[in-house]
């Protein structure tokens, strides 16, 4: 094992809430004091930040089941290299992440890949189907961090109620992605002008504030913990803040695209661009934008799905919906502090702090002893996004061709 | 975007994908070439040898009667060979992708798709991948466009009123789900209309129309009052099934043209629909073929523009034989 000296480096410590320059030193994977011992590699950190490594609420492998999309191989070394170092898989996996052998499965998987640690969120039902609860306990027991039905919703509000009361007894939080199937009715665009223009069918912001009013209905009834995944609209981050001004217990994170594009990114019907929850107009993303920058919503996550070249030549509609996002993750974010929106450190809190703390993981910081899970990031460094140099299998990316500024130099997982 | 895929870059049709993103004179000429092939038509059984040699196919993935014969027999008239290929929606799913058709058909040196699907941005997708010698002509996608009525249209109403700054059009019906509509309002607004209306129900009214360019109503006596031109649009039965209306019969009683509310209307008034029209639902059947309504008129037309529009895309010079 190594040890390794980082000199003169900002040091964004989330969990201590602290900024500061100076050294950083670990040793066989653990943060020791930069002033003792020896140090086989001696790294110049100066402007340079140093952060705890980032953890991602919503990355699709792919494997198992879809494995022309990507492996397990292929995506978590993509965002280890990218400044993950660990994911959060949801259970829509091929078979469903809904029992302990998948459980065990995808944890083999994920050893023999290396790259990013790989968390997984369970099936809140059975099959993802919405009728009967999963094994909830057990997933637990094999290690799930939460459940969710992922972009399945769950129909029935009983079923819905029940969940939560069973997930609740357990103490795991309810990952929810709101958005009400009826009123989304196999729409692949924002309602508004450009759907309208374009002729395509159309999700109203009514499907995610419907979706949010139910599950936030339930919390009040049962006290459960929630959180919501990818918001999309300035009426569910108006619901957020209502439901947690009351005090309930509700988390929310946003995909980073979300914070940068809005529906205009679909003319000429880019494919690339076409996402679910789909991208809303700027007021909408203005929004999402200053909750982010306030800490309403306090996780940004790639929501990576990537996808075979096939599942985005087609006609808009007849596309795969999803992003190949773990790349772009941190480079957006860094957006967001060149931006003035976010300093460093409130970065380093939205993409570490804010995901362990509703994963309900030990917290990630950069004291003495604390496991060396680290992201050398230099947020000065111009490069560009080309689709050959992406190490994700999806290239479906609407940022393919940007300039970008910063990005992860070096990572470590401890 | 879809102007810089139609075009060519001295501003010429390469495609035609949409309304959108053509310029006033572009479609001013496309209406001029249609004129000279409407008059030589008048004089029978004259072919024009502008696209003799060449293969047009018509690749039809949605049904179509009237806009295939009319698409066949404009490419006939211009001595064009002709190949009609209706696939259904299943035969797409044996594997076979959209861009397979696409290239496997393209090796067989077709030089123009004529091509209709259900899917919006379907004309849009074939024109990105077809071979730079291959012209995409949209008969129909989805929601979105369906320029060749929109000229039809356009070269219908010219015929009448010539100056379209003095037009109020009202448009009604189902315009959610109209890809004439859309094509429509904007081939209106291009050539200078002075108004354009949507008229229907709300739930037939897509959300942000109004960034088109057009004033919506919800009530068909108010959206009729001094328009120039109705405009109606096939409701589809299958409409019924979403909740969209309670009932073919409410909505003729409401939005129906009838002989009752077109009395009312001055008679100098246009009445046109694309076709295949349902009596007693958009329009009662007597005032379809009425001396108002230029419908059949408007299925004439058809031949006239496609022509133009074939021969500007793959002729050379246009219809000045």
């Amino acid at each position: 094992m190594s040890a390794t000296l980082i000199r003169n480096v900002r040091r964004l410590d989330p969990l201590a809430g602290t900024d500061s320059v100076g050294d950083l030193a670990f040793r066989n994977g653990v943060i020791v004091d930069p002033a003792q011992g020896a140090f086989d590699e001696v790294i110049d950190g100066s402007g340079h930040w140093v952060l705890p490594g980032i953890v991602d609420l919503c990355a699709r492998t792919r494997d198992p089941g879809a494995t022309q999309k990507g492996t397990m191989r292929s995506e978590s070394n993509a965002a280890f290299a990218s400044g993950i170092t660990a994911l959060c898989l949801p259970p829509d996996t091929r078979p469903v992440i809904d029992n302990t052998a998948v459980v065990i499965r995808v944890n083999r998987i994920a050893k023999a890949a290396g790259g990013a640690y790989v968390y997984m969120l369970g099936a809140l039902t059975k099959g993802l189907e919405g009728e009967a609860l999963a094994e909830i306990s057990a997933l637990k027991s094999a290690g799930c961090v939460g459940v969710t039905n992922g972009l399945t919703p769950v129909a029935n509000a009983l079923v819905a109620r029940r969940a939560l009361e069973y997930a609740a007894s357990l103490g795991m939080t309810v990952h929810v992605v709101p958005l009400d199937a009826a009123l989304a009715n196999h729409g692949c665009a924002h309602e508004g002008a450009v759907a309208t223009r374009l002729g395509l069918a159309s999700i109203p912001v009514a499907a995610e504030a419907v979706a949010m009013r139910q599950w936030i209905s339930l919390v009040e009834d049962t006290g459960a913990r929630v959180h919501f995944g990818r918001l999309s609209s300035a009426r569910g981050v108006e619901l957020l803040a209502a439901a947690k001004a009351r005090g309930l217990p509700i988390t929310a994170d946003v995909a980073a695209h979300q914070l940068f594009l809005t529906d205009a990114a679909l003319e000429g019907f880019n494919a690339l661009a076409y996402v679910i929850p789909p991208l809303r107009s700027a007021d909408d993303r203005t929004a999402l934008r200053e909750a982010v920058g306030s800490g309403l919503i306090g996780a940004i996550c790639s929501d990576h799905q990537p996808h075979e070249l096939d599942a985005k030549t087609n006609p808009l509609p007849l596309t795969e919906p999803g992003i190949s996002a773990v790349e772009t993750l941190l480079p957006l974010g860094l957006r967001l502090v060149h931006d003035g929106l976010l300093s460093p450190l409130a970065l380093a809190e939205r993409l570490v702090h804010g995901p362990v703390q509703v994963l309900g993981l030990p917290g990630r910081g950069l004291a003495i002893g604390a496991a060396a899970d680290l992201c050398l990031v230099d947020p000065a460094r111009e490069w560009r996004l080309d689709a050959a140099g992406m190490k994700s299998v999806g290239r479906n990316t609407p940022f393919i061709g940007e300039a970008f500024r910063g990005r992860a130099t070096q990572v470590w997982r401890g | 975007m879809s102007d810089a895929l139609q075009l060519t870059s001295a501003g010429r049709l390469r495609h035609l994908l949409s309304i959108e993103g053509l310029s006033k004179p572009l479609l001013t000429e496309i209406l001029d070439t249609a004129e000279q092939f409407a008059d030589h038509r008048n004089s029978r059984g004259k072919k024009f040898p502008l696209l003799h040699g060449k293969t047009v196919v018509n690749l039809f993935f949605e049904a179509s009667t009237r806009t295939r014969m009319t698409f066949e027999l404009a490419a006939k008239r211009l001595s064009a060979d002709v190949l009609n290929l209706q696939i259904a929606a299943s035969s797409t799913s044996k594997g076979e992708t959209l861009l397979d058709t696409l290239k496997t058909m393209e090796a067989m040196q077709v030089d123009m798709f004529v091509i209709r699907h259900e899917a919006s941005g379907a004309a849009h997708f074939f024109a990105q991948h077809a071979a730079p010698e291959v012209a995409i002509l949209n008969a129909g996608d989805g929601r979105h466009a369906h320029p060749t009525q929109a000229l039809l249209d356009m070269f219908t109403i010219r015929r009448h009123r010539p100056d379209f700054s003095k037009l109020t059009v009202a448009i009604v019906g189902d315009i959610l789900h109209s890809r004439v509509a859309r094509s429509d309002i904007h081939a209106l607004r291009m050539l200078g209309a002075r108004e354009i209306r949507v008229v229907g129900p709300r739930t037939l009214i897509p959300a942000g129309i109004e960034a088109m360019g057009v004033t919506v109503f919800n009530d068909l006596d108010s959206g009729l009052k001094g328009a120039d031109v109705i405009m109606l649009l096939r409701l589809q039965k299958e409409r019924m099934v979403g909740a969209f209306l309670p009932s073919t019969g409410e909505f003729h009683r409401d939005f129906g043209l009838t002989r009752a509310r077109l009395a009312k209307l001055p008679p100098e008034v246009l009445v046109m629909h694309p076709g295949p029209i349902n009596r007693g639902v958009e329009i009662e059947g007597d005032v379809a073929y009425s001396e108002r309504s230029l419908i059949l008129e408007q299925v004439e037309h058809g031949i006239a523009v496609r022509m133009a529009v074939m021969a500007m895309i793959l002729g050379d010079t246009g219809a000045t034989s």
